[in-house]
């Protein structure tokens, strides 16, 4: 060791810390940097066995990484089909079935759970005895049985406690339709359908042809939510200034739903009611057993769970907040919309969140039903068929995790609008 | 005397008058019914409703369920004795309950779960009750090889020379502690690999072949029914704990790699059903092991359980974590605390309280998950139900089958449920 590079002498100057070796491991400023390059050294280790292994495995069994079968003819059946499909289609086009289907149970499944669940969480709270117990029980049995074991009760329920089509037979039958318009079978429940007259059309969007008739349905739809926001938005300045709120709910209503009813006369909507022809029923739209077992299943296990979910963002709520509403003159219906749900809603939504994220990824139980969700086409037959599970499995965790991410991001977005705005 | 009172009052009464009952309707049953049920139009009719509901209920499910049938050998049997009556046929829980309960185990030997559940609870009880004495967790850290010898029996002397790694690394740690204490933690970790992976598999031979002790030998695909629920439900809830911590420690990590690696895994593993993670772990685990290597698919399945357990335990202990106020942190720095110290003796044992019922909730989630083990193909209750539907003396039977295996599954995680509200009142230390 030179004298010039001596720690001992190098120490000694101000603002030029001599640097020994031991320092990296019981210097604090240095030691974390060690750690991490020691644990990224291990991690690069460790994903260069895995991808040797992978990359050996392969060669052994001489298959190769590729996502050719995706154009490839899938050559089964799929039940349910939001688009058009059939088994001559590319295994690619299965799965975007099996995608959508997905994505229809999780949106019906969020909605009906939310109402359900919403429901059952003030109905706890209430002063009523009966009431209160009935939903108790309703909580504690659905929250502590898994929720396949429920998939599989209403599956069962569907297609062993309904009535076969057959019984609908005759002048006397043992079973009947419900306003004439809904049949409830053991082979799934008829609803009336709604039809137009004129088909203005398709729009074809890459792989998807949605109905232009539906599709401006749904614009006329939107456009009136946002000219009632307009409405509301006017009322809220009139009132403003003038400290009279003008009379809204009469407009409300006219502009939410004359445009829509417009639309459907305009274009000769009507209701296409099931029917008994033959062995079957025919007409209408026909929910399958499997999507009714997913989808009934699903909203009561999450319903359980999102009604504790709003007990407890009630119950977080002071009284204080209630009787300071009381004091201010509110009455109890503006109390609870100006006051307590606007707090509530900062506790509910984000456990809120991770619910509809649960029920979206229990959506993959499909195959226990026969529903054909992404988890049963793409995870499973073309699976099974092409033998390609390293690329199949990829693709399947990635929309998961896609799907996954979108909602916690939107309702990230929706979460951070509704917050405390602190100050 | 002052003279107010002049003039004298004809009548005082002397005596108390017994206080009078209050009217009818306001005491008893009638006031309490008024109150609870028929306090106003809208509480009438959420009474009426429920208890139309509750006839509804009661009405379709209890003459089903009260004319049933508990002998019989088969359901055409069951329908015979019933006569063309409604009425449940629970025969099948009488013939199978051994299956859904222990899988294909050999019936001669049930008494090894039964005694390995047994001895779970005697582990249990320490971990979970501060009353017992502590002595009793030394039983607990054991615990896992009893019970791995008592389902899967084997040669006894697996279990102890496993047992035996943990011994070599501790004493190489005492040994190098000496010289030099980072030194240790490596010997430690380093000497038990080395003895796994060198000195156990012949020292086990060579002692087998000297001394054959052991339970006989039971295949992994025997073991079924709820056992396999409990096994794999335990070990990975254990498992997924100190998992868990570790995880959620370094997301709040400053180190910026470790904590981009544990918000990856955890976002990962989060965001994708738990069915992906069981079909990974049974078709595409052995293309990331060296080829020809393949291991138990329970084992396969209690790591994927554990992975998926931790990273939602991680996110639960984050939120006590948050909760904590920054105070702590501080005053365990100003006490001189070291980062594992400050974690040990002062945050951990706070967020830890506070995130109980998330952990509880977890472990419960947990549980109940171990019913998707049924898409590949592992023998659990409801892969169980499914086989003996097949049986043609049972097919067509379902309800019994969903009720039996439902109520085991209810009892278990409502259990749970108290055991967690119990320890949160227990833990309650703040007066309110």
């Amino acid at each position: 060791m030179s004298s010039t590079t001596d720690p001992r002498q190098t120490a000694q100057k101000p603002g030029k810390p001599a640097f020994h070796l031991s320092m990296l491991l019981y210097d604090q400023r240095y030691r974390s940097i060690t750690i991490q390059i020691f644990a990224l050294f291990l991690l690069m280790l460790g994903a260069a066995w895995l991808i040797d292994n992978v990359i050996n495995n392969m060669r052994l069994l001489g298959r190769s990484f590729s996502f050719n079968f995706l154009w490839q003819s899938a050559g089964y059946d799929i039940n349910q089909r939001p688009i058009e499909y059939d088994s001559t289609m590319s295994h690619g086009r299965a799965a975007l079935v099996g995608f959508l289907n997905t994505v229809i149970l999780a949106i019906l499944g969020c909605i009906f759970a939310t109402v359900l669940g919403v429901l059952a969480g003030v109905l706890r709270l209430s002063n009523n005895w009966i009431v209160s117990r009935l939903i108790t029980v309703y909580v504690e049995i659905f929250r502590n049985i898994p929720t396949l074991i429920w998939i599989l009760i209403f599956g069962a329920v569907m297609a062993e406690s309904m009535p076969a089509p057959s019984s609908f037979r005759g002048d006397d039958p043992a079973s009947s339709m419900i306003f004439d318009a809904i049949a409830i079978t053991n082979r799934g429940v008829y609803i009336p359908a709604i039809l137009f007259q004129t088909d203005l059309g398709s729009l074809t969007l890459g792989p998807v042809a949605p109905s232009l008739n539906w599709l401006l349905v749904i614009a006329v739809i939107i456009a009136g939510v946002y000219a009632n926001k307009l409405l509301i938005a006017h009322a809220t300045r009139v009132q403003n200034e003038t400290g009279v709120r003008p009379k809204t709910w009469w407009k409300t209503l006219l502009i939410l739903f004359a445009p829509v009813a417009l639309v459907f006369l305009a274009l000769g909507a009507y209701l296409d009611y099931p029917e008994l022809r033959g062995f079957n029923f025919a007409g209408g739209t026909h929910l399958r057993n499997s999507f009714l077992a997913m989808w009934l299943g699903l909203s009561f296990y999450t319903g359980a769970f999102i009604a504790e979910i709003v007990r407890g963002g009630i119950l977080a709520i002071s009284k204080g907040q209630t009787e300071a509403a009381f004091a201010l003159g509110l009455q109890p219906g503006k109390t609870m919309r100006l006051v307590i749900l606007p707090q509530a809603l900062r506790v509910i939504i984000p456990p809120l969140i991770s619910q509809y994220l649960n029920l979206t990824k229990n959506t993959s139980l499909g195959l226990a039903v026969g529903y054909m969700d992404l988890r049963s086409t793409l995870g499973g037959i073309t699976i099974n068929q092409t033998g390609r599970e390293l690329e199949g499995m990829f693709l399947l965790m990635l929309t998961y995790l896609a799907i996954s991410l979108t909602i916690s991001a939107l309702m990230n977005v929706y979460n951070s609008r509704i917050k405390l705005k602190e100050r | 005397m002052s003279d107010t009172h002049a003039q004298t009052v004809s009548y005082v009464r002397q005596t108390m008058l017994a206080p009078q009952e209050p009217p009818r309707n306001q005491t008893g049953a009638v006031k309490w019914v008024h109150e609870n049920l028929f306090s106003g139009w809208l509480n009438t009719g959420l009474t009426v409703i429920s208890l139309l509901v509750i006839f509804w209920l009661l009405s379709g499910i209890s003459p089903w369920l009260l004319n049933s049938v508990w002998r019989a050998g088969s359901l055409s049997e069951c329908r015979a004795i019933l006569d063309g009556t409604s009425g449940a046929c629970f025969a099948v829980i009488v013939d199978r309950w051994h299956q859904l309960l222990f899988g294909f185990y050999p019936p001669e030997l049930y008494w090894r779960p039964v005694l390995a559940l047994v001895l779970l609870f005697v582990a249990l009880a320490p971990v979970l009750f501060t009353a017992i004495p502590r002595k009793m967790l030394a039983f607990s850290a054991l615990y896992p090889f009893i019970g791995y010898h008592l389902i899967w029996g084997g040669s006894i002397w697996f279990p102890i020379t496993v047992l035996l790694g943990f011994g070599v690394g501790a004493v190489a740690y005492l040994l190098v502690k000496k010289i030099n204490n980072l030194a240790a933690i490596f010997a430690a970790i380093l000497a038990p690999v080395l003895w796994w992976l060198f000195v156990a598999g012949p020292l086990e031979s060579s002692l087998h072949s000297i001394m054959p002790l052991g339970l006989d030998f039971v295949r992994s695909d025997r073991i079924g029914g709820f056992l396999i629920s409990m096994i794999v439900g335990v070990s990975a809830i254990s498992l997924s704990l100190p998992l868990g911590i570790l995880l959620a420690l370094g997301r709040q990590s400053d180190m910026v790699f470790i904590k981009t690696v544990c918000v990856v895994f955890i976002e990962f593993i989060r965001g994708v059903p738990l069915i992906t993670l069981l079909l990974f772990a049974s078709l595409l685990l052995n293309f990331f092991l060296p080829p020809g290597t393949s291991f138990d698919l329970i084992l396969r399945v209690i790591i994927m359980l554990t992975f998926f357990a931790s990273a939602y335990m991680a996110e639960v202990i984050r939120g006590g974590l948050a909760a904590l106020p920054k105070g702590q942190y501080e005053a365990a720095d100003a006490l001189g605390l070291d980062y594992w110290k400050a974690q040990r003796l002062i945050i951990m044992p706070q967020a830890l309280k506070i995130s109980i019922p998330g952990i509880v909730n977890t472990f419960i989630g947990m549980f109940k998950d171990t019913t998707l083990l049924v898409f590949i193909a592992i023998l659990e209750p409801l892969a169980l139900a499914n086989a003996i539907r097949a049986d043609t003396n049972w097919n067509g039977i379902y309800w019994e089958l969903f009720i039996f295996i439902g109520a085991l599954f209810f009892i278990f995680c409502f259990g749970m449920s108290r055991y967690s509200m119990y320890l949160e009142r227990k833990l309650k230390t703040d007066h309110r």
